[in-house]
């Protein structure tokens, strides 16, 4: 029983930090209708950043919000820079684009930082809570990890409902035309997407480091289950990319834990669920309908 | 990736230049490219193709044989990634799928390649080649079959998956396909003929690495005159229809799912192919040669070299082969020491990519293309105005 | 000029070495270790009068880059030092190192670049199972030396036959299973042991050795695949089959996990014991330094877990060794301080110049392999046991000791014990720990004529 709460445990927080990492892919493709391979990189870069002034003796706290500033800015200057030129273009070039941003960023922060392990703090306990006598997987970080992204989502999902910058992004990502001529800034729009959906990967890839050690590559693991996770979620929809991250950090957890040599078959099991999910409902769990209205 | 809500392609019918129509549709109005530049060439598709095949073949021995060993066992590594990319660009550029996934498949053809080698006395070279193709294929139309339904990001997706999800399964089944460590391939020697015709045409020494690069050297010429053919007939006029006319194709009959199921397993076999080849060339099927890096290599070749051209695949298939050692040697000479250098290629490469999209977004096949075009038009002009106004 | 042409030239080449010998019949020999007399010759490809080029191919960028890019610095400061010093025979040792990412696609292309291009006399360290068994044909085939391979993987040395050129170095992972296996058999004959293993043959070797001594004594086995960092459900395993005496065949990253985890989990087992791959207290201590803040000092986790050691580690300040390697990383001038990633690598770097030496004046391909042969089961140097080379195995060193962690260092618990591969027996090592020579550069006789 113990095995099985802390296997569940496990899972979900997994899942929530593919979850923050969906949140932050189904942003952009909301935005510019691109798939953003490099956001690992640019999270890690910020990582990095964040690394840098902690060792600089800055307090965790500061080291954070600095590095969702520079995550920030590092969004927009990519979009203005980089993608705008592509943008509209073939769709497979803004892929390109990204992957060759990706392999860029990694190469780049190999070359400033090193690339050996780097210990990386987090705020709180890493020790279970005990219930009763037994210790259950689910630590002070984790719960920091677990408000951090449900936060994070709220926030999200406020913005877009309830403000006018939100109700211009969602106008200019489903019809530029109709939001330029509404008077939307269309182009400060993008901008704004890539730069928040910048913040939010940063974030994930902040908490992922939390307790743990970071290196240039550390977040490679994560674009292909966030990649997953927002595919299997439905890429419009940010719950569905919540829901999505669960799903699979659970399934993972479970696959590791309970079929014989289990983590061989994490990423098999990932591909299974994945087309599962997709032939049942290629667009996703929350396609369309549900997109539409979030 | 395709958007549901984004014209895919502007262009008006499906045209036969794959790459103006692919990448560069944005750009350029649809023109109809002609066919008066390769008078020199015969006018039957077959025959021209089997012209070229000949040139290609004289030409691979050439190259093999003035290049300096090193320089083959590269052309070796070229063959493969050409082949894998010559099939991708099929499934891509015409048929309009995108597939992160064909590093899985070159996967299913290199484990059974290395399998059919682990025999004590393994069946020909050929043979083994060929059912690896097969191999990749079977699996290729089950994926295919899956993909046919998917779009845009859900299709990329999926195929990414499959690139990281399928080596997997060669870590659990580490008894049959060798776990972490892989398989590894003793390939086979070269025969006597191969020997008497090295010593007849240059007098150089035939080793196995010369053996394995004109063993990929036939195996890319062969890929390519297949996909040429098939590229020109009937079926590839369909494809483009189907990517470019999606409902127009569906009205006129066409069943769409079935096309690209078919698209899918035809780069598949490619894949396979290449896979094989690969398995001779590295000496070894291990679950870390097939990374996601290889699919998403295979894509940035094929993009880079221009969408949905032979010739594109090759020339990005070649800068992944030549680029990195050309970047960490000169860092090398320009003073940085071994790891500096090492870690200067991949952010060259991933530079590259970015500034040649952004500069050259129809590839370099493409962008020649458009450029001769442009200075055709320029020239028919002048010759039209100064015609009328003399 | 062809490959084969050229092996007839470096043949002839031979051939006139041993005639000039003769000729010389043993003339002066200020070097130590020369073949005889003579001069310097550019005796086979790769070795000039004055200089032989190394190859090695490590991870130097990717997901396996951390940790072992540090090797080849180490490797690269050691020569350098031999260089400053004279080099080998008069030679300096010209090193080349290049990139493979940990991807056997990569190595083969790396590696014919280093033979063919290059034209290194010799390949030196090559990294990883999987991306140096894609080599190991191609040099096997083409005559060049493969000279102790960074891995602990059986390939490289129990079949000299098929592999006639290619040599281990580090203690494999099968014996040293086994030495951690009868230690638990003996020391802790009622703990219930649970393996926490590498899924692949780091940890199947490690398993098979230690079930050598103690298979009824294992409850569980679980085994994590590297890249997939949550290990939560292989401990929650560990944790439910009750295992009170974990042993982890895994990499430095995962001895990190694995102990956050349990700390998460609140699994407490009586005894961790890492192999040695794992163990490098600095190393994880410094992944764990931050851990979480003020929550946990240092390697403070790891106190009190015992590994095994056939090197001595930077911790031990007062091994002559470590005080001597400490001094060529300085004089190096790299970035960076003195790991034991380059530890291991000036070790290496140290029985590649033996082997060097041995090879005599004018060493050739088929001569260092002669050399290694005859005389590497004699050479002393930082590593604990002898190595096994000989005629019929190319091995690399027999045995390790057993230590506990105490902060950041370790204490012995068990003197050093070696063993071999398969039903060899388990024997204590009676031969006393070398100090390094004057400079700390080796100085072995030739061991060819």
């Amino acid at each position: 029983m113990q095995q099985f709460i802390n296997i569940t445990l496990s899972g979900l927080v997994e899942g929530m930090i593919y979850a923050a990492f969906a949140l932050a892919l189904v942003l952009i493709w909301r935005s510019t209708r691109i798939v953003n391979f490099a956001q690992g990189a640019m999270a890690a870069a910020t990582a990095f950043i964040a690394l840098a002034l902690i060792d600089a003796g800055q307090s965790y706290w500061v080291a954070l919000i600095v590095a969702l500033v520079s995550g920030f800015v590092l969004g927009a200057i990519v979009e203005r820079v980089i993608i705008r030129p592509v943008e509209g273009g073939p769709e497979l070039n803004a892929v390109i684009v990204t992957l060759g941003l990706f392999v860029a960023i990694q190469a780049l922060i190999a070359i400033v930082f090193g690339s050996a392990f780097q210990s990386f703090p987090t705020p709180f306990g890493v020790r279970g809570f005990e219930v009763g006598d037994t210790t259950i997987a689910l630590t002070p970080t984790s719960l920091y990890i677990i408000g951090s992204v449900l936060i994070t989502m709220a926030l999200l999902v406020a913005l877009f409902r309830f403000t006018r910058v939100g109700l211009a992004m969602r106008a200019s990502a489903f019809g530029q035309e109709v939001a330029r001529l509404l008077g939307v800034r269309v182009g400060r729009m993008l901008t704004l997407g890539w730069a928040l959906a910048a913040v939010v990967g940063s974030l994930s890839g902040l908490l992922i480091a939390g307790g743990e050690f970071i290196y240039p590559a550390y977040m490679d693991s994560l674009i292909v289950f966030g990649f997953v996770a927002a595919v299997l979620g439905g890429l419009d929809s940010p719950v569905g990319a919540i829901v999505g991250g669960l799903l699979l950090g659970l399934a993972l957890s479970y696959v590791s834990g309970y079929l014989p040599r289990g983590s061989a078959l994490v990423n098999v099991a990932a591909l299974v669920i994945l087309m599962v999910v997709l032939l049942v409902r290629p667009g996703g769990l929350f396609a369309s309908s549900v997109a539409r209205r979030a | 990736m395709s958007a549901p809500n984004t014209p895919v392609s502007a262009a008006g019918a499906a045209t036969e230049e794959a790459p103006l129509t692919a990448t560069a549709a944005a750009n350029v109005p649809s023109t109809q490219a002609t066919e008066s530049g390769r008078s020199f060439l015969p006018a039957s598709t077959l025959l021209r193709h089997l012209v070229t095949v000949l040139l290609a073949i004289v030409g691979s021995v050439i190259l093999l044989e003035i290049t300096d060993p090193f320089t083959n066992s590269q052309l070796a590594q070229l063959s493969y990634y050409a082949i894998a990319a010559g099939g991708l660009t099929v499934l891509t550029g015409l048929n309009g799928q995108i597939s992160l996934g064909h590093g899985a498949l070159m996967a299913v053809g290199a484990y059974t390649t290395a399998l059919f080698l682990q025999a004590d006395e393994p069946v020909a070279l050929p043979l083994i080649l060929l059912v690896s193709v097969l191999t990749a294929t079977v699996v290729g139309a089950l994926v295919g079959v899956a993909a046919a339904r998917l779009h845009g990001p859900y299709l990329a997706g999926a195929t990414l998956a499959l690139a990281v999800g399928l080596p997997g399964l060669a870590i659990y089944f580490h008894d049959t396909l060798g776990g972490e460590q892989g398989l590894r391939v003793r390939a086979p020697q070269p025969p006597d003929l191969f020997k008497e015709f090295i010593g007849w045409v240059s007098g150089n020494s035939a080793t196995g690495t010369k053996w394995l690069a004109y063993v990929g050297a036939i195996c890319l010429i062969l890929t390519y005159f297949l996909l040429a053919n098939l590229v020109r007939s009937r079926i590839g006029r369909t494809w483009r229809a189907v990517r470019d006319q999606e409902v127009a194709a569906e009205l006129a009959g066409i069943n769409l799912g079935a096309w690209r199921v078919l698209a899918f397993t035809v780069s598949a076999a490619a894949a396979g192919l290449a896979g094989g080849v690969l398995a001779l060339v590295i000496r070894l099927a291990a679950p870390s040669g097939f990374t996601l890096v290889l699919s998403l290599s295979l894509l940035t070749a094929i993009v880079l070299g221009g969408l949905g051209s032979l010739l594109g695949a090759l020339l990005g298939s070649a800068l992944l082969v030549f680029l990195p050692p050309f970047v960490t040697d000169l860092g090398a000479d320009l003073g940085l020491d071994n790891t500096e250098a090492a870690q200067l290629a991949p952010f060259v490469y991933g530079v590259v990519l970015i500034v040649a999209m952004i500069f050259a977004p129809a590839g370099f096949v493409g962008t020649v293309r458009l450029r001769w075009l442009t200075y055709r038009a320029k020239q028919r002009a002048a010759a039209a105005r100064s015609s009328s106004g003399g | 000029m062809s490959r084969s042409s050229r092996r007839l030239v470096s043949f002839l080449a031979a051939a006139t070495v041993v005639s000039t010998v003769a000729a010389c019949g043993g003339g002066n020999n200020d070097d130590g270790g020369g073949g005889g007399g003579g001069e310097n010759e550019a005796s086979d490809i790769g070795v000039t009068e004055d200089s032989i080029k190394l190859g090695a191919h490590y991870p130097l960028t990717g997901v396996a880059a951390p940790g072992y890019s540090e090797i080849p610095t180490g490797v690269q400061a050691y020569f350098d030092w031999v260089n400053e010093n004279g080099g080998v025979n008069g030679r300096q040792i010209e090193y080349i190192y290049r990139d493979d990412a940990y991807n056997p696609t990569n190595t083969t292309q790396v590696v014919n670049q280093l033979v063919l291009e290059d034209e290194v006399f010799a390949i030196v360290g090559g990294l990883g199972t999987p991306t140096h068994s894609a080599v190991l044909d191609f040099l096997n085939s083409e005559g060049v030396p493969d000279l102790f391979v960074s891995s602990g993987s059986l390939l490289w040395g129990e079949d000299p036959e098929t592999n006639p050129y290619t040599f281990g170095w580090q203690t494999d992972y099968e014996s040293e299973g086994k030495i951690i296996g009868e230690y638990i058999a003996e020391e802790f004959p009622d703990a219930k042991v649970g393996l926490f293993l590498q899924d692949d043959d780091f940890g199947e070797d490690g398993e098979a050795g230690i079930r050598e001594y103690i298979d009824d004594q294992i409850v569980a086995a679980v085994r994590y695949t590297p890249g997939n960092t949550n290990v939560a459900p292989q401990i929650s395993e560990l944790q439910a089959a009750g295992a009170d005496f974990v042993v982890g065949f895994n990499v430095p990253s995962y001895t990190a996990l694995s102990q956050l985890t349990a700390l998460q989990l609140g699994y407490q087992p009586e005894q961790w014991f890492y192999s040695n791959v794992g163990s490098d207290p600095a190393l994880v201590g410094s992944l764990l330094a931050r851990f979480s803040q003020g929550a946990v000092s240092d390697a403070s986790l790891l106190d009190g877990a015992l590994t095994t050691g056939y090197l001595p580690t930077v911790d031990q300040t007062d091994n002559p060794w470590i005080q001597q390697f400490q001094e060529i990383w300085e004089a190096s001038g790299q970035e960076g301080e003195l790991t034991n990633y380059r530890v291991y690598g000036m070790s290496q770097a140290y029985t590649t110049v033996q082997a060097l030496q041995a090879a005599g004046q004018n060493p050739t391909r088929d001569g260092i392999v002669e050399a290694i042969e005859t005389a590497g089961a004699d050479w002393e140097g930082p590593v604990f046991a002898p190595y096994r080379y000989s005629a019929d195995s190319h091995m690399g060193t027999s045995g390790m000791s057993i230590e506990r962690i105490v902060g950041n260092g370790s204490e012995e618990v068990q003197p050093v014990r070696v063993t071999d591969i398969g039903n060899a027996k388990i024997e204590e090592f009676d031969g006393e720990p070398a100090s390094p020579p004057q400079n700390g550069i080796p100085d072995e006789e030739s061991a060819v004529d």
